[in-house]
């Protein structure tokens, strides 16, 4: 008992306050893309021609790149002969509406909370059940880490239960593999209503590197109704506890 | 051994260059390697013509350092190796599943991965027990935490368990399949995500073979760099499951102090990358960025941190009576199951297999330095846990010689990503955190890939788990799977 305290004064509080200006995220950290319209030139697709998940477009209006295929490989960056993409620091990127999640120019994602009840209801306590349906371990690597000391979920009443009776929705990873589908439909089913859904990662939101795969749904494309889309390949724990608390009204 | 040819690790080969013999010499000369040591690295199905199909088989010589490759045309059926080498049976089932060969005298064809054409996933046969007082429990595909799906069946006497039936295939993506014809845009990004947590050891094991098939070499810097990217990955994993094994016996402040670590593993790497996870960093040809100085300093101050820290949680779990209650002999696997079943990784060294890919086949990687091996004997989930402790010991001590002094070279010398070497074979061996991880490609008159194959450590493992559980009581199960720790979607693919 002694030397656990010993233990626990040693390694001291090691919880990050959030929300906090500057969380400290790596200095190479690629977040938020900033796309430069002006610095484009006429017939050139240098960048969509590199995505590996058809994100990019570009239009007269300059490039558009859609988070919710971005794997935040930064391939394009590379590809760019002008430097008109950039990957920024900025973590805040979910967003509530998928066609939302289309960046252009240096524009921050949208997210409308809830409406008054249902923040009345969850606002305090938010209880998820996870389900992985062909995610690689990297999603929920990061959706785990929200319950570590670190970014402890559970200070804001967010936590991850077991059972889907438990909770007021669920958060889904991974492209929605056809061994999963029903999995995860009965899952959902099970959940009491109000819920909520959850698309964590590029291959929930759009199938990711997977889309059109005959394995895959495209991730939850089509299935189920989706309160919250959660870019990244993988989301950083900060993207998704940013999400989930603008999403209840708590920032 | 006379009809196989041989190579070494990431060292292509013509792909005519493999003999082809008659279905009874290949068998006869394949159990004739693995009785005088060799080790079943693969048997798979490779290509298929005229209703007949090719199968490869690669032998270990783990001693040599070498990979010794034969091959034989069946039609629909042969007689099966697993009858004479258990290693065999999982990739007979996945021969079965993927070509539609039938491995005749096999004790058990159950489907690997329930791929699209095959049957419904759930809906298929499953070993059972029968007796009055015998009950069956089934688990997932959805479990109880945030982790990947699979399906477990218990067959169980009381609290103890019989049998542990494990059913996969939830995961399965098409990974293989996706990556025939590449490599194109998105290759190098689904060798990323083969199993996400693994991204360094799957993303080095890709480039090897486009290295291999370009005759494209690495600089000595370069493969500094990627050596610790894995190290990094395998001291984040290690002390992950270490605080989750804590997690499991509910001894939670190991289990927190464990859980942080695990973060500041993975922002050792995002520090040297931009992601926890390694993505983006490792390419072919080298690595995308060159760490600076001042961001090597940051590292080794953070390292000796960590390590600080990591050595007050662990001796907090060594020395409380009540968690190696709970650890030791629990969930045996012993040295001679584990070396008959192929077992790689932390499992199957903790049980006393001596068998590290970072020094067998060190090849391009570790080549001047190499990491101390740790042996454990005892077999236990005490000595898998250990074992992870001696590991991340091992790759810290390791980490700190490379930092001390990084080989020169570029970061990325320009690698040929395609028209790779036409006609060609390679096998590509990494020492991941999990175990062995293998990729074998075999490439077209273009070039291009038309056969990709993927063995990760878990498509090896999981069957050990499957008898470490016999004889167990049921509560004891998740203690075991955590001290494996395998992966649904390295295996599922």
């Amino acid at each position: 008992m002694f030397k656990t305290l010993l233990a626990r004064a040693r390694q001291g509080n090691r919880t990050a306050p959030y929300p906090v200006p500057d969380p400290g995220l790596p200095a190479l950290f690629r977040g938020r893309p900033v796309l430069d319209p002006a610095k484009c030139v006429d017939g050139c697709a240098a960048c969509v021609d590199v995505c590996p998940t058809d994100a990019l477009r570009v239009s007269e209006a300059g490039p558009e790149l859609d988070l919710g295929r971005c794997i935040f490989c930064g391939d394009c960056v590379a590809a760019c002969p002008e430097g008109a993409i950039t990957l920024s620091r900025d973590w805040r990127l979910a967003a509530s509406k998928r066609e939302g999640l289309v960046a252009t120019g240096d524009r921050p994602l949208q997210i409308d909370a809830l409406g008054r009840e249902l923040r009345r209801l969850l606002g305090r306590s938010l209880r998820l059940r996870q389900v992985s349906a062909g995610g690689c371990n990297g999603c929920e690597v990061e959706v785990n880490a929200l319950g570590n000391v670190v970014f402890d979920a559970s200070r804001f009443g967010i936590d991850f239960v077991a059972s889907p009776r438990h909770a007021d929705g669920v958060l889904v990873t991974g492209p929605v593999t056809a061994n999963m589908k029903e999995a995860l439909l009965i899952t959902y089913e099970a959940i009491a209503e109000p819920k909520l859904v959850i698309a964590a990662g590029a291959c929930a939101i759009s199938g990711g590197l997977f889309r059109d795969h005959q394995e895959v749904s495209n991730g939850v494309e089509g299935l189920l109704p989706v309160d919250l889309y959660v870019p990244g390949c993988p989301p950083h724990p900060l993207t998704i506890l940013d999400g989930l608390l603008r999403l209840l009204g708590r920032l | 051994m006379t009809h196989f040819a041989r190579t070494r690790n990431a060292v292509p080969l013509r792909a005519d260059a493999v003999p082809f013999v008659e279905i009874e010499i290949f068998r006869r000369e394949v159990l004739q390697a693995v009785d005088a040591g060799g080790r079943l690295l693969l048997l798979t199905g490779l290509s298929r013509k005229n209703g007949e199909t090719r199968l490869l088989a690669a032998i270990a010589d783990d001693a040599q350092g070498e990979i010794a490759l034969s091959s034989t045309i069946v039609g629909r059926a042969y007689p099966a190796l697993t009858t004479d080498c258990p290693a065999a049976h999982h990739f007979e089932r996945e021969i079965h599943e993927q070509w539609g060969v039938y491995p005749r005298g096999h004790p058990w064809l159950k489907p690997v991965r329930f791929p699209p054409a095959g049957p419904t996933i759930g809906k298929a046969d499953f070993f059972t027990v029968a007796g009055a007082e015998i009950h069956e429990v089934a688990v997932g595909p959805v479990h109880a935490g945030i982790i990947e799906p699979g399906h477990f069946r218990f067959n169980c006497h009381g609290e103890r368990v019989i049998h542990l039936e494990i059913s996969l295939g939830y995961q399965h993506r098409g990974i293989e399949r996706a990556l025939q014809g590449g490599p194109h845009r998105g290759t190098l990004h689904l060798a990323e995500t083969i199993a996400g947590d693994t991204t360094a050891g799957h993303t080095i094991a890709y480039c090897q073979i486009v290295e291999g098939l370009s005759g494209t070499a690495c600089s000595p810097r370069a493969q500094t760099w990627r050596a610790l990217a894995l190290e990094l990955e395998r001291i984040a994993n290690h002390i992950g499951d270490l605080g989750a094994l804590a997690g499991d016996v509910g001894f939670l402040p190991a289990a927190a102090f464990c859980g942080r670590l695990r973060g500041d593993a993975l922002n050792m790497t995002a520090l040297l990358c931009g992601s926890r996870l390694g993505r983006g960093w490792i390419r072919p040809g080298g690595i995308s960025l060159d760490p600076a100085a001042e961001t090597l300093r940051e590292l080794k101050r953070r390292l000796r941190d960590a390590e600080r820290d990591m050595r007050n949680a662990v001796d907090l779990l060594w020395k409380s009576s009540s968690v190696r209650g709970r650890f030791e002999n629990i969930g045996i696997l012993t040295q001679q199951v584990a070396a008959d079943l192929g077992a790689v990784g932390p499992p199957a060294r903790a049980s006393g297999v001596d068998r590290d890919a970072r020094r067998d086949f060190p090849a391009p990687l570790y080549s001047e330095r190499l990491p101390a091996v740790a042996v454990g004997d005892a077999g236990d989930v005490f000595a898998r846990a250990q074992q992870r402790w001696r590991e991340i010991e091992n790759s810290i001590a390791f980490i700190g010689q490379l930092l001390d002094e990084p080989a020169g070279g570029a970061a990325r010398s320009a690698a040929q990503e395609h028209g790779l070497a036409p006609n060609a074979i390679i096998a590509s061996i990494v020492e991941g955190w999990r175990g062995e991880i293998l990729h074998l490609a075999l490439t077209d008159p273009a070039g291009r890939f038309a056969g990709y194959k993927i063995v990760d450590p878990s498509f090896r493992n999981w069957f050990a788990l499957a008898t470490a559980m016999r004889g167990q009581a049921i509560t004891d199960f998740p203690l075991c799977n955590k001290s494996f720790n395998l992966s649904y979607c390295g295996h599922d693919l």
